[in-house]
C-alpha cells in the first residue's frame, strides 16, 4: 500500500534530527512568509523585503565576525534597514531609488564582512543560499518565537494595513496612522525575511517571500483567500523540497525555488487570465 | 440628535493657508448649507485640493477658522466619506470591489473581525454598491474597471458608512465625456436620497450645471462663492484672477471660461492620468 510506504518514509525522515528541526523551521517560515508576503505584493514592497535580506546579509556577515550568532546580526541589520527606509521614503511609491541605494551600501558591508572573517566561506555560502539543514533546535525556537510575534502583531494590524495598502488615501483620511502602519509593516518584513534567510538564504528570498504570495494573488479575489492560498503555496514547496532533497543529493533551496517557479509559469500561463486591460480609459 | 443639527455644515471665516511662499488661500468667508451640492472650481494648484485637506484635518489653516458640523475639523471624522482623486489603480490588482467598499467601513479597526461582523459588513457594501448602480461589479477585480466603473466603486466606498458630507476630488476626470453628466446625475440622486451634502472638485463646470446649488471658485487666492449664476460670469472672474476673463454662454446654457491663464475647460478628452497632480 502507497499509504503505508509513505508513512513508513516520514517516519524514517522523522528520525534524523536534522530533518526533523528542518521541517519545523521550514513549516513556521513558510506559514509566515505567506502572509507576510501576501501585503509585501499588494504595497508592491517587494523590492524592499529583497533589500532588508540583503541588509541581513552584512548584519549576519558582521554577526559572524564578531563570533556571534548570525540570527542577531539578521534581526538587527533587517529592522535597521527596514526603519531607514521607511524613514527615507515616506509614500509606498517611488522608493526604488531609497531601496537601491540602501541595499548595494548593505551588500558591499557585507562583503567587506566576509573578507574580514578568516573561517569557512560555507559561512557566505551558506548566508547567501540558506542551509535548512544545517538548524539547530535552538533556531527552531527562534523561529517559533519570531513567527508568532509577527502573526500576532499582523493578526491586529490586519484590517488597517490592508486599508492602507490598497486604498493610502482614504485610510488616512478615516483617521489611520498611515505612515506608522508602513514603519511597522516594515518591521515585520524584517523579522520574516531574518528567520526566511535560514530556509533559503538571501539570495532566494523572492521565492518563498513573494513568488507565492504573487501567485496567489494572481487566484485570489479576496486577501483571506490570497493569504491562505499563499501559505499553502510556501508549505508545498518547503515540504516537498526537503523531502525530495532527503532522496536526491541536490540543495534544498533549489527545489523550493524551482517548484515556486514551475507553478508560477503554470499561473500565469494557465491560471492567470488577464481581461484586456480596459482600465481608466473609456467609462 | 437631528434637531440640534444646524442647517449649516461648513463655515470658513477669513480663512487662510500658506504654502512656504504662496498664498493659497486669502481670507476666504463662505459657508455651506446641509444638502447643498457644492461644485468647486479653479485653475490647477489653486487649492481646491487643499479645502479637502483642511476639512479632513489633515492640515490647519494658518489663519482665520474653518468648521465642519460645529466643530473644528478633526482627522477620521465618521461624519466625512471622501473619494480621493486618483490616477490609476494597480491594473494587476485583482481584489475584488466589493473588498475595497468594505474597508470603507471597517478598514480603520484594529483586529481582523469576527465572522458575524463580516458577513453584516458584506451586506452593508453590497446595498452601497447597489446605491450607486454598481452591485454587478461586486465581485470584479479592481484592476479590470474602466474609469467610470472605478469611480462608482469609490462612491461605494465612501457612502458604507452613511456620511453626511461627500468631498469628491475630480470624480469626472477620468470620464469618457459622455459619462460625465450621468455620473453627476449619480452623485446627485445619491446624495439627495440620503440628504447629504456634496462638495465636488471638478475642471469643467458644464456637466455639473444641472446639479448644482453653488459654486466656490478659487484663484489667486482668492475664492468668489455662490449660485453659479452669480459666480461664472464675466465680471465676477475678472475680478476673482486680476485679469480680464470672459465667460460665454451658448444656446444650451453651456459655459465657456475664455483668458483664464490655465483654461481647464476643453481638453478633458486628452486627460490622461498623471498629468495634473495635487494641489
Amino acid at each position: 500500500m502507497s499509504n503505508l510506504i509513505v508513512i513508513s518514509q516520514i517516519e524514517i525522515i522523522w528520525q534524523y534530527d536534522f530533518m526533523r528541526h528542518a521541517l519545523e523551521a521550514g513549516t513556521i517560515v513558510a506559514i509566515v512568509a505567506g502572509v507576510v508576503g501576501y501585503f509585501v505584493v499588494i504595497r508592491r514592497s517587494s523590492f524592499a523585503a529583497h533589500a532588508l535580506s540583503h541588509a541581513g546579509f552584512a548584519g549576519a556577515a558582521g554577526a559572524v565576525l564578531l563570533g556571534l550568532s548570525p540570527i542577531i546580526g539578521l534581526l538587527a541589520f533587517t529592522m535597521g534597514g527596514g526603519l531607514l527606509m521607511a524613514a527615507l521614503g515616506k509614500k509606498a511609491e517611488g522608493r526604488d531609488v531609497q531601496v537601491g541605494t540602501v541595499l548595494s551600501f548593505m551588500l558591499g558591508l557585507g562583503v567587506l564582512f566576509i573578507s574580514l572573517y578568516k573561517g569557512y566561506a560555507t559561512e557566505a555560502y551558506s548566508l547567501l543560499f540558506g542551509e535548512i539543514l544545517g538548524i539547530s533546535q535552538n533556531s527552531v525556537i527562534i523561529t517559533l518565537v519570531a513567527g508568532i510575534v509577527i502573526l500576532i502583531a499582523l493578526a491586529i494590524i490586519y484590517r488597517p494595513l490592508l486599508f492602507s495598502s490598497l486604498d493610502e488615501d482614504v485610510a488616512e483620511a478615516k483617521g489611520l496612522p498611515v505612515y506608522t502602519i508602513g514603519i511597522i509593516f516594515m518591521l515585520l518584513i524584517a523579522i520574516a525575511t531574518s528567520i526566511a534567510v535560514q530556509i533559503v538564504g538571501v539570495l532566494l528570498i523572492f521565492a518563498l517571500m513573494v513568488t507565492p504570495a504573487a501567485i496567489a494573488e494572481r487566484l485570489a479575489r479576496t486577501p483571506a483567500q490570497g493569504i491562505t492560498i499563499s501559505i499553502a503555496i510556501a508549505l508545498l514547496a518547503t515540504w516537498s523540497g526537503l523531502i525530495l532533497a532527503f532522496y536526491i543529493p541536490y540543495p534544498v533551496s533549489f527545489f523550493i525555488t524551482s517548484i515556486v517557479f514551475v507553478l508560477y509559469g503554470a499561473t500565469r500561463l494557465f491560471g492567470g487570465r488577464r481581461p484586456a486591460a480596459r482600465r481608466n480609459g473609456a467609462g | 440628535m437631528m434637531n440640534s443639527e444646524r442647517a449649516e455644515v461648513i463655515r470658513a471665516k477669513n480663512l487662510s493657508v500658506r504654502y512656504s511662499d504662496a498664498a493659497i488661500w486669502h481670507g476666504a468667508n463662505f459657508t455651506v448649507n446641509k444638502g447643498e451640492f457644492v461644485a468647486i472650481l479653479g485653475p490647477n494648484g489653486a487649492g481646491k485640493t487643499t479645502l479637502f485637506r483642511l476639512l479632513l484635518g489633515l492640515m490647519t489653516p494658518t489663519e482665520g477658522s474653518l468648521e465642519i458640523f460645529g466643530e473644528k475639523p478633526r482627522r477620521g471624522n465618521p461624519r466625512i466619506g471622501y473619494v480621493p482623486q486618483r490616477h490609476t489603480i494597480d491594473g494587476e490588482l485583482r481584489i475584488e470591489a466589493l473588498e475595497l467598499v468594505r474597508l470603507g467601513l471597517s478598514g480603520n479597526r484594529f483586529g481582523i473581525g469576527s465572522w458575524s461582523t463580516k458577513r453584516r459588513e458584506k451586506e452593508r457594501a453590497m446595498d452601497a454598491l447597489r446605491s450607486v448602480a454598481a452591485e454587478n461589479l461586486a465581485h470584479a477585480p479592481l484592476g479590470v474597471l474602466s474609469g467610470g466603473e472605478l469611480q462608482r466603486v469609490f462612491l461605494a466606498e465612501a457612502l458604507v458608512s452613511d456620511p453626511e458630507i461627500l468631498l469628491l476630488d475630480e470624480p469626472l476626470s477620468n470620464l469618457d465625456i459622455r459619462y460625465e453628466t450621468s455620473m453627476v446625475r449619480l452623485i446627485h440622486d445619491v446624495a439627495e436620497s440620503r440628504n447629504a451634502t456634496v462638495l465636488l472638485i471638478a475642471h469643467n463646470v458644464n456637466p455639473l450645471l444641472s446639479a448644482l446649488d453653488s459654486v466656490i471658485y478659487l484663484a489667486n487666492g482668492n475664492v468668489a462663492v455662490g449660485s453659479p449664476r452669480d459666480v461664472m460670469t464675466s465680471k465676477s472672474l475678472t475680478d476673482l484672477y486680476g485679469a480680464p476673463i470672459e465667460v460665454l454662454r451658448d444656446s444650451r446654457g453651456r459655459l465657456a471660461v475664455i483668458g483664464a491663464e490655465d483654461s481647464p475647460h476643453h481638453h478633458h478628452a486628452e486627460d490622461t492620468p498623471g498629468h495634473h497632480h495635487h494641489e
